[in-house]
């Protein structure tokens, strides 16, 4: 195939390459008219040579499914995804805006509790929610940040704006993807960094590290600061692997730590040895067997003890995520006036709670129209494409929204923009969004772009890997001349 | 560093030196074959038990043809001393220890892994066996040498080190043990009409260890089963001798914390090794002596892992 960018239209959706087929948009041109230089072998060469890079770079996902968990290769598309940096640069803005009205948040609902007070935001719905953790309660961590990593989806709709979809604060994945994809693409495209002002993204280990450093409980250049694992068989142990290489510090598994008088130790060879930051791949819930799940194995039996004493600290903290509840989600431009008492630079996609009679009453009567989703999933689990169900499944979902309304919202259903991939024939656009990644501690920070997730299917609106979603590379560019 | 962690790139490093191991102990057999007169064969499954995969081997060993041995050594997944298996365990080592690695090394384990599962089906015929084994020594050695010359000499390295002597001492050991096991058929090590004949097999066991030149240079007399069997176990500068392992061992850990117990064990081994009379064990007991030399090599892998790999660690004070 060769592209050719006259016959490539995405029809009503706002495309991130084209602004009408045969136009690229400015930020676009030199990368389109490069793209359709390439003569099919070329490009043939091109992809097969991503797919070698990938399989040999060991860069994989896996997929829990009933033949047992498979290790697959990550799904990567060639054609890079651009953003204009004067673009980016307002977007980073409200990314960090919103990080810091969410944390103020965290740290209010455990302490003060002064926007429930103050009725900006209902009792009941923190009453009911399931991320609170009431053994939390009077905790002070480090700068008041609870949340130190989020990776917040934003998706552009057909007027072109970036829209948040939602706000992931409990363990978000995806940044190893980010850094990988562009590593894959300065192999396969090294002359196209040669003439684009593409921002770099390779600073992100390296601003991790300082955050969690930042946040040690005891005041060392270099604290022992570790990643914590639930191992191989995790969806995501690719990227654990990955951040503890690049930041240079331990991998650790539960079994791995120690807690001997409220403090954590690691086991080396040449004994215990003092552990103080603990960037935390696992839930909540299976963090310490003593204070939550006693089952579990994955965690460390007296590890709450040892952080509430503050003796290590915890990266995100445990219980930081009851702002990441799409119910609470809706909440979010009232926390940014309250807290910060400015404006809100990011819009919410438009949200209808459940909880609320009136709200609730107008999703029962328009599910066919609207994206229904539980409050407390992730990974696009257990939610309803309202436009694309059956009626059975409405009429299911109708009876479980009655029967537990704080659990659900709804959202219009959002035209999710396209961005071209490679296809049979000719480029095909495919509908994406955009996950980028937002550091605070001492300071705050935010990923230049972040990972674009493409839905491979042809019209499909689920980007999430393990439902078959692919990757791009995400540049942002800044444009000459201005 | 984490004591699992420890564990894991040990074992690597030991399926990593096994995988170049096994390659050189199939090449013994497949040389000696090219230099054997026509109607002369070589005894297959005595390969297998060598390997020490005898109890995974479905046939009776004493009728074995090339084709099943091939098959067994090289991708049979139930043989945990297949090539395949030790490529696999390696690869699952490496993705639990690639944070503590250069990160070209797990690339190049992983190019291993997928090259050896494209090709093995293709190595049961000579030809493309000899390509196969060629390639997995050699990648095994770049992988040794860009740890040699990549990584920092860390206790992460020092446990890379350990793996890979004491695996590698195990198997020379073994590799001796093809040459004393009448692989040939009698008539052709006993009777001195076949005098041509005789040496080749140790030849081919010095070659299979890359070991040729190094031995004529060192013992300068013709290759004789002694001197051969004496070289291969007690000299202490050739990198594939049993003594020259050990030392290394002794080295990597005196570099580590809490050694007392290992450095004894590992001590008593080198001393009965150095005084081991071969000129008598030659004639009679070579077999049973090796095994015992496996015997030692096995309980200074316990004493290792008692030391540095069991979780419960006592507090540092």
């Amino acid at each position: 195939m060769q592209i050719d960018w006259r016959d490539y239209d995405s029809g009503e959706f706002y495309d991130e390459l084209i602004s009408s087929p045969g136009h690229p948009r400015k930020v676009s041109r030199q990368l389109a008219k490069y793209l359709a230089s390439l003569t099919g072998d070329d490009i043939a060469e091109r992809k097969l040579s991503a797919e070698l890079a990938i399989k040999t770079m060991g860069i994989s996902f896996t997929v829990y499914s009933e033949a047992g968990n498979i290790d697959r290769a990550w799904p990567f598309d060639i054609i890079p995804r651009v953003i204009a940096q004067r673009e980016w640069l307002h977007t980073e803005k409200g990314l960090i805006q919103r990080l810091q009205a969410l944390n103020c948040f965290i740290n209010d609902i455990y302490n003060d509790q002064k926007i429930v007070r103050d009725k900006v935001l209902p009792a009941e719905l923190l009453a009911d929610s399931v991320n609170f953790r009431p053994e939390c309660v009077g905790m002070k961590p480090a700068f008041g940040v609870w949340a130190h990593i989020c990776g917040s989806d934003l998706i552009r709709d057909k007027d072109g704006r970036f829209y948040v979809l939602e706000d992931n604060l409990r363990v978000p994945s995806g940044v190893s993807y980010m850094l990988e994809n562009r590593k894959v693409t300065k192999r396969i495209f090294p002359e196209l960094f040669e003439n684009h002002n593409i921002l770099p993204v390779t600073e992100y280990p390296n601003q991790l590290f300082d955050t969690l450093a930042a946040i040690s409980p005891r005041p060392l250049e270099f604290p022992e600061v570790v990643v914590l694992t639930p191992g191989i068989y995790n969806s995501a142990y690719f990227e654990h692997s990955y951040l503890a290489q690049q930041m240079g510090v331990e991998l650790v598994e539960g079994s791995d730590l120690v807690v001997e008088d409220d403090h954590v130790f690691m086991r080396t060879i040449g004994g215990l040895a003092p552990v103080d930051v603990i960037y935390r791949r696992i839930d909540d819930l299976f963090l310490d067997p003593q204070m939550f799940n006693p089952d579990s194995v994955l965690g460390v039996p007296g590890l709450m003890r040892a952080w509430l004493k503050g003796n290590v600290a915890i990266a995100n903290a445990p219980g930081a995520g009851v702002a990441d509840d799409k119910v609470i989600y809706t909440f979010v431009p009232q926390m940014i006036k309250y807290y910060l008492g400015e404006d809100p630079i990011l819009p919410n996609v438009p949200s209808y709670l459940c909880i609320d009679k009136k709200q609730r009453d107008h999703v029962l009567a328009n599910l066919d129209k609207l994206v229904v989703k539980p409050a407390n999933e992730s990974g696009g689990y257990g939610m309803l494409i309202g436009p694309q169900a059956s009626k059975k499944e409405r009429e299911e979902f109708a009876a479980r929204i009655k029967a537990a309304p704080r659990n659900y919202m709804a959202q219009p259903l959002i035209s999710l923009s396209t961005t071209p991939i490679i296809g049979t024939k000719n480029a095909e656009p495919r509908h994406i969004d955009l996950r980028p990644f937002v550091l605070q501690g001492r300071t705050s920070s935010v990923t230049a772009g972040g990972l674009t997730r493409v839905a491979m299917r042809k019209g499909s609106y689920v980007v999430n890997s393990s439902q078959g979603g692919g990757s791009q590379d995400t540049w942002v560019v800044v444009e000459e001349g201005k | 560093m984490l004591s699992r962690v420890a564990e894991r790139i040990y074992w690597m490093s030991r399926y990593m030196e096994r995988c170049e191991n096994a390659a050189r102990l199939i090449n013994v057999n497949t040389k000696l074959l090219l230099d054997l007169p026509r109607g002369v064969s070589v005894g297959w499954g005595t390969l297998v038990d060598i390997s020490g995969g005898g109890d995974f081997f479905q046939k009776d060993t004493d009728n074995a043809d090339e084709r099943a041995v091939m098959r067994f050594m090289l991708a049979d997944t139930n043989n945990p001393c297949s090539l395949i298996s030790a490529i696999t365990y390696a690869r699952e080592n490496a993705r639990i220890t690639r944070e503590v690695m250069p990160s070209e090394i797990y690339e190049l384990i992983n190019d291993l892994y997928w090259y050896l599962k494209e090709n093995l089906a293709r190595g049961t015929a000579r030809r493309e066996r000899h390509i196969l084994l060629e390639a997995v020594i050699s990648r095994v050695q770049q992988f040794t040498g860009m740890l040699a010359g990549c990584m920092s000499q860390n206790d992460a390295y020092s446990f890379i080190r350990l793996g890979r002597n004491l695996e590698r001492a195990d198997m020379t050991s073994r590799i001796v043990d093809v040459g004393a096991s009448r692989i040939l058929p009698r008539a052709y090590e006993d009777n001195s009409s076949n005098e041509p004949y005789a040496n080749i097999l140790w030849m081919s066991v010095l070659r299979s260890l890359s070991g040729y030149q190094m031995y004529r240079q060192h013992v300068l007399d013709r290759v004789n089963a002694e001197d051969v069997v004496m070289y291969l176990f007690q000299d202490p500068l050739f990198p594939r001798a049993v003594e020259h392992c050990l030392g290394e061992l002794a080295d990597c850990v005196a570099r580590l914390p809490n050694n007392d117990e290992v450095l004894r064990v590992l001590a008593s081994v080198r001393r009965q090794l150095k005084t081991a009379d071969f000129t008598v064990l030659i004639d009679d007991g070579l077999h049973d002596y090796i095994d015992n030399v496996q015997a030692e090599i096995a309980s200074i892998h316990q004493v290792v892992a008692a030391t540095w790999f069991l979780p419960e660690v006592q507090v540092a004070s």
